[in-house]
């Protein structure tokens, strides 16, 4: 028989070395992270200036020029991703922590639940076989659309975390008043877990902002600036991607200063989202 | 304080209150709108992609020339990528996140534990797009000038090691071609399957080093991958009660024994569906693959060789495309959509089983 105890010295040496393994593993695993933004800060700092921000993009080969349209187009995207897609998910949310479990309830937590595993592409070839073809034409309203089906299954699951949480004096609360269930929601509950449902949509649309692929052939891209919700419209992402496969330096510099932006704009979001979190907890 | 006892606000079919009727009929409507989006999706796909399952039938995924201007459409090298680039992914994502994982949970001090993880958070958090670039413009000329040589002068063809994957691999699969044999199902022998295996493994690490390529891709998707592989492991960990810890630390178990015998032992088919969730992911990732693959269509027979994804090639052709070409790419994002689908579900089923056994 072998003998097990700890002044057995190769189990003491195997644990170390083990230990230093997933040591070496977990930093191997956020080195990456510090190679990214070493180089988005050193490459992207160089041309962050008022022009990148005030001034539309110049035609291969010409020095300067800005990001002016991509940085508006996104925004406008944005919102029209967030004013189908956050009331639509708050409703699937509340519908499914809130209705009586029945077919409704189960197809919907099956078809949130499998959205979420949706490649971003087929939404956006999805988009393009429902907006685009009986449009005519890319355009921002397709653009959105495609956003918010990104949007809709993280809204309404963050949602029905957060209600879940609320204990059921709060309800026995609202209804021994005599409210109807409907105002004991609206007025009582929702109200009470607005922070956490904020979390949900921050999140949201800080995975909305970075995303690329759904817009590719739907908003598409321009160069011109705003031209209407009907037409073509510039995103950050789409942006960095044509510049980023291009050629031309200073088409590149654009590309790094972008994804500085862009970057930063999500990390801003997430941080707010952990802040928020945090004070709940 | 009380955590709610009945589950639901609307846990009664029949609502006596108007204003609720309508209510609940709303929330109705929405949720049914929802479902209707998701099942819309997978129709709209079919039915985009008719003409090329029409005019292709099951061959489209099998053969493997992807010619648009003469009108022919084989996605096996699309196939081929996607798995392709998605192992490698894996390969090197699986042990870096168990054991980032592993070490968060039971090695680390509190303190840090928390900052590595939120670091690992922000993997999470940056943008594909950014991953792309980034992958493009430096990761790419890194591989080509230091890795790929450095890897082709080890692995690359004529070295120990690819005799020996060669030899490993046909070991593997000649009890196969013994049961194809006996069936009747083919001819290959002994020697030309170990031919075919020996080439395989010696064209691994073969060719020019590019930069842009297949092991490139793989490389990026790692990272990706990571923090969703690393968040899902130190859930499936959570799970396991502190009793089977203190039972084997008290036993007189070293840490890496707990982690071994205890720890490993019994969450293996949640780490098992931690890792096919980051499959998943890797599968369905677009831009920063469409950036870095190098986009050519055809089957790679090296690492270091361009390829294209079943995402990057809808990503790279989508535009430019109409009749049958449209629908064929149709038809190659309905097989991601039902891979990808699948995949999940999968991992799905996985991590629900380890969380009935520990349970019960």
């Amino acid at each position: 028989m072998k003998e097990l105890s700890l002044r057995d010295g190769r189990r003491k040496v195997l644990n170390w070395s083990a230990i230093t393994v997933l040591c070496v593993l977990s930093f191997l695993a956020i080195t990456p992270l510090f190679f990214i933004f070493s180089y988005l800060a050193v490459r992207g700092a160089g041309g962050l200036s008022l022009a990148f921000f005030t001034e539309l993009p110049k035609p291969v080969g010409e020095i300067g020029g800005g990001m002016a349209n991509a940085i508006g187009g996104s925004l406008i995207l944005l919102s029209i991703a967030s004013s189908f897609g956050i009331p639509i998910g708050l409703a699937c949310g509340v519908a499914l922590s809130e209705l009586k479990v029945g077919v409704t309830v189960r197809a919907l937590r099956l078809s949130v639940d499998l959205l979420t595993s949706v490649p971003s592409i087929v939404i956006g070839l999805f988009a393009y076989a429902v907006v685009v073809v009986p449009m005519r034409g890319y355009s921002a309203w397709a653009g959105g659309f495609a956003l918010s089906i990104v949007m809709i299954p993280i809204v309404a699951r963050s949602t029905e975390e957060i209600l879940r949480l609320v204990p059921s004096h709060v309800y026995e609360a609202g209804l021994a008043l005599g409210l109807p269930r409907w105002k004991v929601l609206l007025r009582l509950i929702i109200p009470g877990v607005r922070a956490g449902v904020t979390t949900g949509i921050l999140l949201a649309s800080a995975r909305v902002s970075g995303e690329t692929a759904p817009l590719l052939f739907t908003a598409f891209s321009n160069s011109f600036g705003f031209r209407g919700l009907n037409q073509p419209i510039a995103s950050l992402p789409v942006q960095i991607f044509t510049y980023a496969t291009s050629h031309d330096d200073t088409w590149r510099q654009l590309a790094w200063t972008g994804a500085l932006v862009l970057v930063f704009v999500v990390f801003l979001l997430n941080l707010v989202t952990r802040f928020l979190i945090r004070r709940r907890e | 304080m009380s955590r709610r006892v009945w589950s639901r606000l609307f846990f009664r079919n029949r609502v006596e209150n108007s204003g609720d009727q309508v209510f609940v009929l709303s929330l109705k409507i929405v949720a049914w709108a929802t479902v209707s989006l998701f099942a819309g999706m997978l129709v709209y796909l079919v039915y985009l992609a008719r003409g090329a399952i029409e005019a292709l039938g099951f061959n489209f995924l099998t053969t493997n020339d992807w010619n648009p201007p003469m009108e022919i459409f084989g996605a096996a090298p699309f196939l081929v990528g996607t798995l392709a680039s998605s192992f490698i992914a894996i390969f090197i994502a699986a042990p870096v996140s168990i054991g980032t994982a592993l070490f968060l949970k039971e090695v680390a001090p509190k303190r840090v534990a928390r900052v590595v993880g939120f670091l690992v958070e922000l993997l999470a958090a940056i943008p594909s797009v950014v991953y792309g670039l980034w992958g493009v413009l430096v990761l790419a000329p890194v591989m080509r000038d230091h890795v790929q040589p450095f890897l082709a002068s080890w692995f690359g063809p004529g070295t120990y090691f690819a005799q020996a994957l060669g030899h490993v691999l046909t070991g593997l699969f000649y009890p196969f071609l013994l049961i194809a044999d006996v069936l009747g199902l083919t001819e290959v022998t002994l020697g030309t399957l170990s031919e075919k295996m020996m080439a395989l493994a010696q064209g691994l690490f073969d060719g020019p080093p590019l930069g842009l390529g297949l092991l490139s891709a793989g490389v990026v998707l790692s990272i990706m991958i990571t923090p969703t592989v690393t968040a899902m492991s130190r859930e499936v960990l959570a799970i396991v009660p502190d009793s089977v810890r203190e039972g084997a630390l008290g036993l007189g178990a070293t840490r890496w024994e707990m982690i071994r015998i205890a720890l490993l032992r019994s969450s293996r088919a949640g780490l098992v569906g931690a890792v096919i969730l980051g499959l998943g992911r890797a599968i369905g990732e677009t831009m920063a693959v469409t950036m870095v693959i190098g986009n050519r269509n055809e089957i790679p027979k090296s690492l270091f060789e361009p390829a294209q994804t079943m995402a990057s090639v809808i990503a790279n052709e989508y535009n430019e495309a109409d009749g049958l070409h449209l629908s064929s790419l149709a038809a190659v994002g309905l097989s991601l959509f039902l891979v990808s689908l699948l995949v999940n579900l999968a991992a799905r089923g996985f991590i629900r089983w380890i969380e009935r056994g520990t349970r019960a």
